[in-house]
């Protein structure tokens, strides 16, 4: 029986022997497939499924969410190195655990590397790559972790922890986590906290322990046999340094600062008292970018049109005082309306320029506001601009200034026809870098700025594709058909210009290897004028089989 | 004005010289017309040239690709010459797209000058068509329907001459032997295209292609037909030279009158 003991004829459970007993798998694989009970029957779970939307990769830096997961995790098989080309050098910037076991390090020619390892995987490195995935952990540190984080060099960062581990329950217990998530996310770490970013920084690279925390001021003590090259030291210093004889960090403690400075460069000094303390060194933050919003509450919930239009202009007065005082331009908004029943409606418009102008604007939501379903009231209503780009002031031509014939800006237009018919349904059509006519265009945005095509005669009207004439009567190799029937209909040619001769790409199929179209452009008897082609030049057979083809028509 | 005209039969001289003046503040005010430049046809149009704020309808002399290519060619020539300053742009608003750009450039719509909208249907062209006349910073609007009643295209023209930018509504056959422009309309101007044999060249090749062109019907003027050289590279069309053994004749004999 159902639960709350309510029946219905017809009811799964009201049917004849429904579920007697949890069936056994023989029996069930016994039964043909359309019989089988389902798995819910079995009352068992399918397999969790990947959230369909977790995997997507967010934003790039807008929200500061989580870095994308890596697609797979990596398992090192084969030893793996990375290289990075200088000049005529290739240097391994980086190898795996198999490869470090190996013997290869970082720094070494990659040709040395080879030369050890037969079976090396060997990579170009990405250092761009490296650094985007750093500035949106950085970003994601700065939304969950602490406010103020950078990123430290080419691989590390640096949070200030100041006040904010209480809320992970103490230090230790942040730097576990912080460990979790990076390894969930694909990474391994090493973390060091200390009262200086200058000692943190050595501590994570060289202290050798996953997890290093300083109790206050004992920097200096910490420091005491790392490397020098943990100081953050120009090239040059460390190469005096290592002549000296200098070459753990406790070395120089007991150095008068005069002839350190002098030997091995002020910065080497700062270095050292930035790491001891003695020189304050700030974290300069990523400041994470925040979306342009603008909301208004109120006071009774609104429902006719003219009311949700007034609010919408006046959040567009707001959200384009917002914008000019960041010294942005508007390419998308979304309009969010709380309606008095908790559902939220949104709204979307866009502009095919970056835009701050009010009216506009209002007119681009106006055209929108008919979407808006009120029912019992909107109480509350957001805009927001999730794609903003730079606008400034720019310059005109003096001419301009002078005449007042200045070519008209239509960019309003666009977005007023694009509210109309969608985004797609404007476009212009630009040149491609193809002789073959078919390629020679494509689609791009209203907007574009193109270029010409070469002057060779063309058609006003393209067929959609090549039609195949019948019973064509021409001399071979270079002149004009002298009669052809295109859809039934016979045409005698009087004039003929031609051949134009194209050649497939033979980088794009094998196919188009040899291929050649010979373009004619002929007049019938009545004046019609067509652009045929034949496949093939008339020598050489591979060229194509000698078919003609009607491909387009002049006016 | 009836009352002073019922005075006497025939009108002042005063009174037409100040219905004269209203309708030439009329026409500067709407803009100059746009000639062809071609004297055997300005001289026969109304308005000496196509007027730069109203509704033009062209189609094609018969159903074949031929002649819609000419007509297709003639709309886009006269719309370069309406966007022939740097930086004005020209919408073609059309249901099927076509059009092979390379082709438009040669008779001077570069791909800069030119930026197309596609509808799903004829109600949306004429949609685009008329907020693009609207907004008023287009060179010339081009809009491709199949149908087009007697309401839409006085829409078109009220909204042509609001936003000061002329029209040219190229209607496609719908049937074989139907001319689309059997149906009524408030245009300007309503022409038809047709390809036309171009002269024999004295060696092998194409000449310049040749169009016969009619005027179906226009505003306070009369119908006529003629036969034109194709656009040019900027849209200008042409006079065909005529056979030498008859433009030399007449010449001689008005001289000799005179």
């Amino acid at each position: 029986m159902p639960k709350g003991g309510g029946w219905r004829p017809g009811a799964r459970g009201a049917r004849d022997g429904a579920l007697p007993a949890k069936p056994t798998q023989t029996e069930i694989d016994a039964l043909p497939a359309h019989q089988r009970p389902t798995s819910r029957e079995l009352s068992r779970r399918s397999e969790s499924a990947e959230h369909p939307f977790r995997a997507m990769r967010p934003d790039e830096g807008m929200s500061g969410s989580a870095p994308a997961r890596l697609h797979t995790f990596p398992v090192w098989t084969r030893p793996t190195i990375l290289i990075e080309r200088t000049g005529q050098k290739e240097i391994v910037t980086a190898a795996c655990p198999v490869a470090l076991d190996l013997g290869l390090r970082p720094g070494m020619a990659a040709a040395h590397a080879r030369a050890l390892v037969p079976d090396l995987d060997v990579r170009e490195a990405d250092p761009k790559a490296d650094r985007a995935l750093l500035d949106r952990l950085a970003l994601h540190a700065v939304g969950y972790w602490t406010p103020i984080a950078s990123v430290a060099d080419s691989d590390g960062l640096w949070l200030d922890l100041s006040g904010t581990t209480h809320l992970f329950g103490g230090e230790e217990r942040f730097c576990r986590r912080l460990l979790r998530f990076l390894r969930r996310v694909g990474f391994t770490a090493t973390i060091a906290i200390a009262g200086t970013p200058g000692a943190a920084h050595a501590l994570a690279r060289y202290g050798g322990a996953a997890i290093t925390i300083l109790p206050p001021g004992a920097e200096s003590e910490a420091m005491v046999d790392l490397p020098l090259a943990a100081l953050r030291l120009a090239p040059e210093a460390l190469t005096a340094a290592s002549r000296f004889g200098l070459e753990r960090v406790g070395d120089l403690y007991p150095m008068p600062r005069g002839p350190l400075a002098k030997r091995l460069g002020l910065s080497t000094v700062t270095r050292l008292d930035q790491a001891r303390g003695a020189v304050a060194e700030p974290i300069v933050p990523v400041i994470p970018f925040e979306v342009p919003r603008v909301e208004r509450r109120l006071l009774e919930p609104i429902g006719t049109a003219e009311a949700i239009t007034q609010v919408i202009g006046d959040l567009i007065d707001d959200m384009v005082t917002l914008l000019q005082a960041r010294g942005l331009g508007l390419r998308a908004a979304v309009l969010s309306c709380l309606r008095v029943d908790g559902q939220e409606q949104r709204i979307g418009f866009g502009t095919a320029r970056a835009t701050r102008n009010a009216t506009h604007l209002k007119r681009l939501a106006a055209m929108r506001v008919e979407t808006i379903e009120p029912d019992l009231g909107i109480e509350a209503m957001a805009l927001t601009a999730p794609r903003v780009e730079e606008l400034h002031a720019a310059m005109i031509a003096a001419a301009d200034l002078a005449g007042g014939d200045r070519a008209p800006d239509i960019a309003p237009l666009v977005d007023q026809l694009a509210g109309r018919v969608g985004e797609d349904a404007l476009f212009r059509i630009v040149p491609r870098e193809s002789d073959v006519p078919e390629r020679a265009v494509r689609r791009a945005p209203a907007l574009a700025t193109p270029t010409g095509w070469p002057r060779w005669k063309r058609p006003v009207r393209l067929l959609k594709r090549p039609e195949l004439l019948a019973s064509v009567v021409a001399l071979l190799p270079d002149h004009p058909p002298r009669r052809f029937v295109w859809r039934g209909r016979p045409y005698r040619v009087v004039a003929g210009d031609g051949p134009e001769r194209i050649h497939g790409e033979w980088w794009r199929s094998r196919r188009e290897m040899w291929a050649v179209r010979d373009y004619f452009r002929v007049e019938a008897e009545g004046g019609e004028r067509f652009w045929l082609f034949r496949r093939g030049d008339g020598v050489e057979a591979p060229t194509g089989d000698l078919s003609w083809y009607m491909h387009g028509l002049f006016g | 004005m009836p009352a002073e005209f019922a005075l006497s039969d025939r009108p002042h001289a005063e009174q037409l010289a100040v219905l004269r003046t209203q309708i030439a503040a009329a026409q500067a005010e709407r803009g100059p017309a746009l000639a062809f430049g071609i004297d055997a046809l300005d001289s026969r149009l109304a308005d000496h040239g196509l007027d730069g704020a109203g509704l033009h309808e062209l189609a094609a002399a018969s159903s074949t690709l031929n002649d819609d290519a000419a007509a297709t060619l003639f709309a886009a020539g006269i719309a370069a010459r309406f966007a022939n300053k740097p930086g004005f742009t020209i919408l073609w608003a059309l249901t099927r797209f076509d059009l092979y750009a390379p082709g438009l450039e040669q008779v001077g719509l570069g791909p800069d000058r030119i930026f197309y909208a596609q509808g799903r249907k004829d109600a949306e062209v004429l949609a685009m068509a008329e907020d693009g006349l609207r907004d008023g910073s287009l060179a010339c609007v081009v809009a491709e329907v199949k149908a087009a009643d007697q309401t839409a295209t006085r829409r078109l023209q009220l909204a042509a001459s609001d936003g000061k930018t002329p029209i040219l509504l190229y209607r496609r056959h719908r049937s074989r032997d139907r001319c689309p422009l059997e149906q009524p309309s408030s245009a300007m101007t309503r022409w038809r295209i047709g390809c036309a044999p171009s002269t024999r060249l004295p060696y092998a090749g194409v000449g310049r292609e040749r169009w016969s062109i009619e005027l179906v019907r226009q505003r306070s003027g009369n119908p006529f037909s003629l036969e034109v050289e194709a656009c040019d590279d900027t849209g200008r069309l042409a006079l065909p030279a005529a056979a030498l053994h008859r433009a030399v004749a007449p010449v001689r004999a008005l001289h000799q009158a005179a």
